[in-house]
């Protein structure tokens, strides 16, 4: 760290990436899945089908539904069938049941009866594990944090070693082994650098209430004067004893559009329901707008139809966090966009890959001549290898269980979690077991293989498959198995380049040494 | 890469651990009170100065991390952090205490 500021901020760079590396690429790969979450949890519950929106009759049969089967419970929850979303979701609060003390139900938007759906966590799986990684509460919320500044950290120290950044970014020279990756990893980070800043700034942004904590308890004393004052909420008034029926949603509804007409609406919830002190809040969707907002509600007296509130407008400063977290979980994307974010997560993750790759790269060519790698870059390789295709196998593995344990299965959304983990492991002791070379090939081919045969396995199990989703128009359904497909073929060709032996490897390592002086430095 | 598989001598190994403590625990201090003496201080809606506080605090937070390892030694490295600290401290004891006598 003597040499200057940029090879120290490259040490910093090298470092940082090679420690959070690892976990930064399942993060990444596992978030950039949840900008599908809906889709794959459609694929991934198949007996849900989807029908035209139409919030009016949706309303009412779920209204219907809860008056009926919820009455004796005082807070329900409903959430509208969407463009993503295809199942009209009830829920309500009851001690006595469902998760946390919160009972949902999925029901078919048409007949408004419960739909017996398998079992799944779905895309929910993956959202849940990009900020969670399935840690107990709130370690993992923490340790993501974390990775999400060590990217930030990653990013800057990267254009400040890198400063020549635009005309590296017309560098590329391909086929020049540890050169290519360089390449590859500069222009990938340079073309989507807007991308990378926004999602890692903004990832801290969703979770500063809870790792900045001083200044929150210095100013209100606790968190929740804070978000009292952040969201505007108030207190839902005490039950008056006086059984009162709900006036029909479905009119409601029509106020809110007199407000703003075309809203769409996402969920809708109902305090002290049954009870002359009702109320009721609809709460405009997130697809509408990109910053999150506070003010897009409106609630009502549920006795009598009365407009009570608007929520409360938002400061310009509120705006900017709010836009933060919007642009971060990009639910305002229409299917292009949410294409280009996807797109740009896999951008993100090819990243942080090829960086792992070339620290390593640099590495072996110094024992090109040895037979056996030095310990540590041993278990470097080992890491690689199985946080990036036994990460890949792991996915697979979870779409395979999803299509393939009994429906009637004890515990089976649990079962898919854990064979998602079990492959993961796997794939862990494959690569301690396998030379470098041949754990990549065997494992990205087995990948090709899972990725490429899910198209099939969904039509044999389901009869869901392209030959029906297309013709039917159910584009989430076509989508997955599309890009399952896709990503199947990348798999392959990726195999067959390391199952291949490394051609010209014994001439270009010294070439490669040669370069290396300068690359030393920027190491 | 001979020069980190064995050639570095302890005292280097620990200035490099010493660094990365100043970094990750000073630096969170030196943000953390950052965005308290924000949040205390800016002419602005309560709400309004936590949240600006908040956000601005990871920008320091990331130049704590840049001058721990740019610095010349281990020790400026934890002068750099502490110093700020200790009067960002004493402006936001100061104010909290104005606010709550």
């Amino acid at each position: 760290m003597k040499e200057g500021f940029r090879q120290a901020m490259a040490w910093l760079h090298t470092w940082t990436g090679l420690i959070f590396g690892w976990l930064l690429f399942a993060i990444f790969l596992t978030g950039t899945l949840s900008y599908f979450k809906d889709e794959v949890s459609h694929w991934a519950q198949p007996e849900v089908r989807r029908h035209a929106l139409d919030p009016v009759a949706s309303l009412g049969l779920a209204q219907r539904y809860l008056e009926s089967n919820a009455a004796h419970s005082g807070s329900w929850m409903i959430r509208l069938p969407s463009e993503r979303e295809a199942a009209l979701n009830v829920g309500w609060r009851d001690p006595e049941g469902g998760r946390r003390g919160f009972v949902r139900k999925d029901l078919d938007a048409q007949s408004g009866q419960p739909v017996e759906a398998r079992d799944s966590r779905g895309g929910d799986f993956f959202y849940r594990f990009h900020f969670e990684l399935q840690m107990p509460y709130p370690w993992g919320r923490w340790l993501s944090t974390l990775c999400a500044f060590i990217m930030l950290l990653g990013l800057v120290t990267g254009i400040i070693t890198h400063k020549k950044i635009f005309k590296e970014f017309f560098t590329f020279r391909p086929g020049k082994g540890q050169r290519s990756w360089l390449d590859g990893h500069n222009a990938i980070g340079v073309l989507v650098l807007p991308f990378h800043l926004m999602i890692s700034y903004s990832s801290l942004v969703l979770f500063m209430y809870m790792v900045m904590p001083a200044s929150i308890m210095a100013s209100y004393g606790d968190t929740s004067g804070y978000f009292n004052d952040l969201f505007g909420r108030d207190e839902a008034p005490k039950v008056a004893n006086v059984a009162t029926p709900l006036v029909p949603l479905a009119g409601l509804y029509a106020k809110v559009q007199e407000q703003v007409p075309g809203a769409r609406i996402g969920f809708i919830q109902v305090q002290n329901a049954g009870d002359r002190n009702a109320r009721v809040t609809f709460t405009q969707s997130s697809a509408d707008n990109v910053p999150y907002q506070r003010s897009a509600n409106w609630t009502f007296e549920g006795a009598t139809g009365e407009l009570l509130k608007q929520g409360a407008p938002e400061s310009a400063t509120m705006m900017t966090a709010f836009s933060f977290a919007g642009l971060h979980m990009g639910n305002y994307a229409g299917p292009w966009l949410r294409w280009l974010y996807f797109a740009f997560g896999l951008a993100g993750t090819a990243v942080i890959g090829t960086g792992l790759v070339m620290w390593l790269g640099k590495r072996q060519l110094k024992h090109a001549k040895q037979e056996r790698l030095p310990g540590e870059l041993r278990l470097v390789e080992v890491l690689n290898i199985a946080s990036m295709s036994g990460l890949i196998l792991a996915v697979a593995g979870f779409f395979w269980a999803n299509r393939l344990l009994p429906v009637a299965l004890q515990g089976r959304a649990d079962w898919e979690v854990n064979t998602f983990f079990l492959v993961w492991l796997a794939a862990l002791l494959h690569a301690v077991l396998r030379p470098g070379r041949r754990a990549w090939g065997e494992q990205l081919a087995l990948g090709a293989l899972a990725f490429a045969l899910l198209p099939l396995l969904n039509a044999l199990s389901t009869g869901q498959g392209l030959n029906a989703s297309v013709p039917a128009g159910d584009w989430a359904m076509a989508g997955f198995d599309l890009t399952a497909l896709a990503r199947g073929l990348f798999l392959a060709w990726a195999a067959s380049k390391m199952l291949r032996p490394p051609k010209p490897a014994a001439k270009r390592a010294p070439k490669a040494a040669k370069v290396s002086p300068e690359m030393v430095e920027v190491q | 890469m001979k020069r980190s598989a064995a050639g570095l001598p302890l005292s280097y190994r620990l200035a490099v651990v010493s660094r990365s403590l100043a970094a990750l625990l000073g630096g969170y201090l030196l943000a953390s009170l950052v965005s308290v003496c924000l949040a205390l201080l800016l002419p602005l809606p309560q709400v309004d100065a936590t949240l600006t506080g908040l956000m601005l605090s990871f920008v320091f937070y990331l130049l704590a991390f840049i001058w721990c390892f740019a610095c010349r030694s281990a020790w400026r490295a934890w002068l750099g952090v502490l110093l700020p600290s200790l009067v960002l401290g004493l402006l936001g004891g100061f104010a909290y205490w104005m606010k709550n006598p």
